[in-house]
Parts: C-alpha cells; sequence; structure tokens
C-alpha cells in the first residue's frame, strides 16, 4: 500500500514513511514554508490588486473552482472513479442558496454568506441517492450514469415549478460597493478553499483514504482484503459533494441569479475533470494548480475577447496538449522530474572522487 | 390524446428514430472498435450539418450531392482523430480517458464553430425539407422519410461490411483478440483507423440530415451527446442493429411522452433508459459485450 501512494505523492503530499531518504527532513521544511508563502501571497493578494477590479473578478471565481475541483479529487482522484456530474451539487448549492434567501427572505449580505453550510448539506444529502445508484457500477459505465444523473437535474431544474423555470430566481441585491464586493467574496472563498484543502489533506493521509487508493488501485483486491468498498466509495461521493455545494451557493450569490442553464452547466461536470487532469489528479497540488491555471485563463479570456469561440478552442486544444504530452498531469510529472533531477545530484555527490579522476585525466 | 394523435407519434417515432440511428452508428461503431466512448459525436453532427450549410448555402448544391464532399471529409477527420489522439491513449484506462479528449475535442469543434458561424441558430433548406407525403389520414414529412431510407441503406451496408467482407473479419478478429490479429498478418492500426473514419463518415449523413430537421447553432451537440449515448447504451455499444432498433424503441416512447404528458418531459425517457439498463442490465437490451469478453 506504500508503494500505491509513494507512486504519486504530489510535492504538497507529506514523504511517505519508508521512502526516508537523505533530504527528507529538509524537502518537508520546504514544503511548509512554500505552503505557508502561498496562503500569504493569497491572503494579501487583494491589497495590492484594488485597482483592477476584473483581476479581483477573475480570482473569485479560480477560487471557486480551486475548491470544487479539490473536492471532485477527494472522490474521482482518489478512488479512481471518474465522476462527470459535479455540477450535480454546484447546481443544487446555487439553488439552494436561491430559494433560501427568497422564500425566507433573508436579508442581503452576511447573512447569506452564514447560508453557505446549509448549501453543502443538502448537496451532501443529494449525493446519497444518487451515489447509491451510480455506485453500483464501475469505470466508464459509471461515468456515463453520472452524466445522465446530471442531464436528469437540469431538466428537472428548467421545468420543475418551484425552481422558477429558464427563468431561474435572482437574489437580493448586496448593497457593498464596488470596491469590497469582490474582495468580500474572495475572502470567503478562500475560507472555504483552506478547509477543503485540509480536508482533501486530511483524508490522503488517513485510513479512509488508503482505502479509497486501495480501491483505485484493484477494487477486487480491495474488498478481498476487507475494505467496505461499497461504503467506502459512497461516503468519499458524499464528502466530495459537500464543498462543490457550498461554493455553488457563493457562486449564485456572487453573480446575483441562477439559471438552470448556468448552475447545471456540462462545461462545468466537464471543467472539474480537465483543470483535475490538467493539474495531476490524486495528489493535493495538482487540483489547485490545475484549477487557477485553466479558470484564471478562461475568465481572462472571456472578458477579453467576449464570447466568440476562441477561448474554447484554446481551452480544449491546451488540454489535448497537455494529456499527449504529460499523461499525468502538471504536478505528478514536475514532481517527478524534480526528483530524478535530486536522485542524480545525490548519486553525483556520492561519488565525488570517481568524478575528480575523470576531471583530471581528461583535463 | 386521441387514437390518431397516438398513431401519429408513433409514425413520428419511427422516422425520427432512423434519423438518430443514423447519428448514433457512428459512436456505436467507435466504441465496438476502439472501446472509444466519443463524447464529440453531438459536435460531430452539428459539424456536419455546418458542413452541408456551407455547400448549400455557398456553393447551391442540393443536401444529397453535398455528401459527396462532406463524406469523404468527415472521414478525414475520422481518420485524423484516430491517429492524433485515439491510438496514444494507454490500454489500462483507455475508455475513461477517451471520454475526456473526445469532450475537449467537442469543445474545439464548437469553439471553431462559433468562432465563424456565431451563435444564431440556422437550418438546412430544399423542396424536401418542407413537403410532405400524404399518405391516409397523416402528413408524412418528405426529409424524415428519406432519412430514414438512408439510415436503412447505410446501416446495412455498415453491416454487411463488418459480417461479409475480409475487411469485416480482419477488424472483428483485431477486437477479439489484437495480439492474434497482429501475429496473423492484420494491420491493427490501419484497420481501427479506417473504421473511425467510417464511423465519423456516416456520422456526417446523420449530420445532414439532422441539420435539415431541425434548427441547430454550434453548441447543439450537448443536447444531442446525451439522446445518442442512450441510444447506444440500449441499443448494446457496438452493435449497429441494436442502434437502429433502440433509436426507434426511445424515440417512439419520447414522442407518445411529449403528446401524452408534455413535450418538455419527453427527453427523460432517454435518460430513464441510461439509468435503467446500466443499473439492471449493463451489456445494454441488444448488447453483445459478453461475446467479446476476452
Amino acid at each position: 500500500m506504500s508503494a500505491s501512494a509513494g507512486t504519486d505523492s504530489s510535492s504538497a503530499a507529506p514523504a511517505v514513511p519508508g521512502s526516508s531518504a537523505p533530504g527528507t527532513g529538509r524537502i518537508r521544511l520546504a514544503t511548509s514554508l512554500f505552503v505557508l508563502v502561498v496562503l500569504v501571497v493569497a491572503v494579501l493578494f487583494p491589497l495590492a490588486e484594488n485597482s483592477r477590479q476584473g483581476t479581483m473578478s477573475i480570482a473569485v471565481f479560480a477560487v471557486i473552482f480551486m475548491v470544487a475541483v479539490s473536492a471532485w479529487n477527494i472522490f474521482s482522484g482518489y478512488s479512481g472513479y471518474l465522476a462527470l456530474g459535479h455540477a450535480v451539487f454546484f447546481g443544487v448549492g446555487a439553488y439552494t442558496v436561491a430559494l433560501m434567501a427568497q422564500d425566507w427572505h433573508v436579508p442581503a449580505g452576511w447573512a447569506i454568506m452564514a447560508l453557505l453550510p446549509v448549501c453543502g448539506v443538502v448537496a451532501g444529502l443529494v449525493a446519497i441517492p444518487v451515489g447509491l445508484v451510480a455506485l453500483r457500477t464501475r469505470r466508464h459505465t459509471f461515468v456515463v450514469v453520472t452524466i445522465a444523473v446530471f442531464f436528469i437535474f437540469q431538466t428537472l431544474a428548467t421545468n420543475l415549478a418551484f425552481t422558477g423555470g429558464t427563468g431561474g430566481i435572482q437574489l437580493p441585491f448586496v448593497s457593498w460597493t464596488f470596491s469590497v464586493y469582490n474582495e468580500r467574496f474572495y475572502y470567503v472563498a478562500l475560507v472555504i478553499l483552506v478547509a477543503t484543502v485540509a480536508l482533501s489533506w486530511a483524508v490522503r493521509r488517513s485510513r479512509f483514504g488508503l482505502q479509497l487508493m486501495a480501491i483505485r488501485d484493484d477494487e477486487d483486491r480491495a474488498r478481498g482484503m476487507g475494505v467496505r468498498t461499497g461504503r467506502v466509495k459512497l461516503a468519499a461521493f458524499v464528502v466530495s459533494a459537500i464543498p462543490v455545494g457550498m461554493v455553488g451557493g457563493l457562486w449564485a450569490y456572487f453573480l446575483g441569479s441562477v439559471y438552470p442553464q448556468s448552475a447545471f452547466d456540462p462545461l462545468f461536470d466537464i471543467a472539474l475533470a480537465l483543470m483535475g487532469f490538467f493539474g495531476g489528479i490524486g495528489t493535493i497540488a495538482g487540483p489547485l494548480v490545475g484549477a487557477l491555471v485553466l479558470e484564471s485563463l478562461q475568465q481572462y479570456f472571456t472578458q477579453t475577447f467576449s464570447a466568440n469561440g476562441l477561448y474554447l478552442i484554446i481551452y480544449g486544444g491546451l488540454f489535448l496538449v497537455v494529456i499527449l504530452l504529460m499523461p499525468r498531469g502538471i504536478v505528478p510529472s514536475v514532481s517527478h522530474r524534480l526528483r530524478s533531477w535530486r536522485a542524480q545530484r545525490v548519486d553525483r555527490a556520492s561519488k565525488p572522487a570517481a568524478g575528480s579522476d575523470a576531471a583530471g585525466v581528461t583535463g | 390524446m386521441s387514437f390518431d394523435g397516438l398513431i401519429e407519434a408513433i409514425i413520428d417515432g419511427v422516422l425520427t428514430g432512423g434519423v438518430y440511428a443514423l447519428m448514433a452508428a457512428g459512436l456505436s461503431l467507435i466504441f465496438g472498435v476502439m472501446d472509444i466512448i466519443n463524447i464529440a459525436q453531438g459536435a460531430m453532427v452539428v459539424l456536419g450539418a455546418y458542413l452541408s450549410y456551407v455547400l448549400s448555402v455557398h456553393l447551391g448544391l442540393d443536401l444529397f450531392v453535398g455528401l459527396l464532399i462532406t463524406v469523404p471529409a468527415m472521414f478525414a477527420l475520422g481518420v485524423l482523430l484516430e491517429w492524433g489522439f485515439m491510438r496514444r491513449l494507454r490500454e489500462g484506462d483507455r475508455t475513461s480517458m477517451s471520454i475526456l479528449v473526445t469532450y475537449a475535442f467537442a469543445i474545439v469543434i464548437e469553439g471553431v464553430l462559433t468562432l465563424i458561424f456565431g451563435s444564431d441558430y440556422e437550418e438546412l433548406n430544399a423542396s424536401y425539407t418542407t413537403n410532405s407525403v400524404h399518405v391516409l389520414n397523416f402528413y408524412l414529412p418528405e426529409i424524415y422519410l428519406l432519412g430514414f431510407a438512408m439510415a436503412a441503406v447505410l446501416l446495412g451496408g455498415l453491416y454487411l461490411l463488418f459480417f461479409r467482407t475480409k475487411f469485416g473479419r480482419g477488424l472483428r478478429a483485431s477486437l477479439q483478440n489484437r495480439t492474434a490479429a497482429d501475429l496473423i498478418g492484420i494491420n491493427v492500426n490501419r484497420t481501427r483507423m479506417l473504421a473511425v473514419g467510417i464511423g465519423v463518415a456516416v456520422t456526417a449523413c446523420g449530420g445532414m440530415v439532422y441539420g435539415a430537421t431541425v434548427a441547430f447553432n454550434p453548441d447543439s451537440g450537448y443536447d444531442l451527446i446525451s439522446r445518442l449515448l442512450a441510444i447506444v447504451i440500449l441499443g448494446g455499444m457496438g452493435s449497429i442493429g441494436g442502434a437502429m432498433a433502440s433509436a426507434v424503441l426511445l424515440l417512439v416512447l419520447a414522442d407518445v411522452v411529449a403528446v401524452a404528458w408534455a413535450p418538455v418531459w419527453s427527453i427523460l425517457v432517454f435518460f430513464a433508459a441510461i439509468l435503467l439498463v446500466l443499473s439492471v442490465r449493463p451489456e445494454g437490451l441488444f448488447g453483445a459485450r459478453a461475446g467479446r469478453a476476452q
């Protein structure tokens, strides 16, 4: 089991016990420092960017997607089950906040932010029956079932009476000034992101995470060794739905309205998987890198070129190139390269005599 | 619902089913040949419709004559897709990865079409897209009759190609056991490449009939792919006859639901079919998957 975890431990993941090569402590210290620096930059980022609000709104979308992809990765990355229906939970979160705000007359402002955990809980509850149906199947059959479930929810949101149909639902208008609007959403998203990454890290280190990865490597053998596969898969599916529901709610509130076509968007389904594979699934840093790069790019292109299709070409094309050149994603490929480079250096350092002899002869 | 209304819904369903079978055949074929689920099938149908649109509007070609150009063009696209992407996927997780790669491909196609044509709805026009044949009490649109006939001919042709020719035998051999097929001198890569090309070429015909029956824009592909997947799954992945039968069955059901209940709910027939089939009988109603197990 430690071997399977070792093959794709990311740069942000803790070193696997048993692989304590010289310098492991230093690597762990460097990783902690790196995480700290990233966190400080993320917190201070709005102060430096106050002049251009466009950048700030890109940042809000990017953090929302970093949450969603990290959460998706807790299920799909660790268990190897490729879920293409997480837009269901995003849309459920979005409609939950909109309906609550509308029916309970929640005042605009922080009160609505306080409802976001409810969105997460509702999304988690929806994930239970969906998971019970979908997880009866495996591999590509599972993928197709999740796609079908997604389209069922989209149809329901479009046609049921209480969702407002294609007219959607408007959320109460927040009277925050323009300069703090994006910033406040950014910080709320950042808090959810830190919690989600901590969750992902905790799952990866836990017995639960090891069971998931055992399922990914060989489900039948995992079951044979006593893993309760059905229960473990369902638990991971529900856990991964909760943060997605929360950012779905945040996203709806940020935009001020929900429509069935945008809340249940097929592009969202595929975006999570593209971003996950782009960065590297099954790692902790991979989904973050993938979402940060791809979502920022997409938002930037949408702002710059509006909707003329160019960003679709670049978006799809970029993914095709990465999947061909680095089939495991950016983070695993880069960390693999870093590790082999480091190993080479250690090798060279351990036999300096031979090296200097050779140098002496040729010199 | 009147009895005539029901009969009309059933006739409509059968004819529309032929059009959908034509669109779904490529999806089923490519899965059967490569174990690849081509999510770009919907986008390719729309691409075929746009190619026919360009030829008929700008060159004034008849829609069926235009197929002489669009079919080879789409064949080339299929060959390129197989050579450039599909064969490069690793064997182990090929099917799952293929969903992502072809989804990205669909996004690129949608982007190119949006860039060139914008997102307004277009439709294909000819005398036979508006005329109807009057039989008993019912009006049968000519284009649906032509589309159904073309579907029957093409799918029959595909069946003969696979089960009555040397190429077909080589193709089926390379499906059953790749290594053994290599050993007895079948060029597996070339066989697969041609098969994918044929699948995409048939899609060009489906795209033309699709564009002649409904209005389309670059993102019509999303709506299509969910229906096509349902058809192919119900019919059994890789089975051409199954695709035809399940397309007719599902479209009749959808039309009856539309008449008896409301048109907006007819789409649920497709998703219910997917869920039902996959959770009860994963190999599909007419599936031959078990026979292919190695």
